[in-house]
């Protein structure tokens, strides 16, 4: 799964062990969504939709496209 | 939106303070089990009641231990829950399946000596030690 995570992060100038504070995850934990090595689960990528204030489609995407 | 207040974070905070309780409860399980296991000899000649008590009161420290270390776990994020415990399942079945195979050894006479449950112990220890690192790399 594909996400906008950094991006998002970066306008907001906050760094990785920020946003870890605010979604109450270990900085190692948003890294590995970063690279897309872990996905999270539907209640954190919630949690972050809120905090960016943003739907869940907005931040994460499938990486396979749906025709 | 404001930055995240990173000092309102509470993850770091629960989790310090879950694994100074589960290392404490670590520490005096081993301490009980030091004393039952070697108190009787030396200390009050296998005295059937103390060593009765010894005993009841390591099962029961090490009971408290593993509450401690499911708190400990519940208070870790989803990842590292998910390494944790992938982790386990593999000293688990590592355990179960060498285990079986090494006490089927000395039954077969493939060896002399008989075999002994702190050998599994440290194996299966060794096997978590290397899979929690191995589930730390894989999400690095």
């Amino acid at each position: 799964m594909k996400n906008r995570l950094k991006v998002l992060r970066a306008e907001r100038d906050w760094t990785q062990a920020q946003l870890a504070s605010a979604l109450e995850v270990s900085r190692q934990t948003i890294n590995a969504i970063e690279k897309g090595k872990f996905d999270p689960s539907l209640p954190l990528a919630f949690k972050a939709a809120r905090l960016f204030n943003l739907s869940i489609e907005d931040i994460f995407h499938d990486e396979v496209e749906t025709v | 939106m404001s930055n995240p207040d990173y000092e309102k974070n509470n993850y770091q905070t629960k989790n310090i303070a879950n694994n100074i309780t589960l290392r404490n409860w670590t520490i005096a399980w081993v301490v009980t089990m030091a004393i039952a296991a070697f108190a009787p000899k030396f200390i009050w000649d296998f005295n059937t009641s103390l060593t009765i008590i010894a005993l009841v009161v390591n099962l029961a420290i090490g009971l408290r231990m593993l509450i401690a270390n499911r708190a400990y776990l519940r208070g870790l994020d989803e990842m590292q829950q998910k390494i944790l415990l992938e982790a386990m399942a593999l000293a688990l079945g590592v355990g179960l399946v060498v285990g079986l195979s090494y006490e089927l050894l000395e039954d077969i006479k493939l060896i002399t000596f008989q075999p002994e449950i702190a050998h599994l112990v440290i194996l299966m220890g060794i096997t978590y030690l290397l899979a929690v690192i191995s589930g730390h790399r894989k999400y690095q």
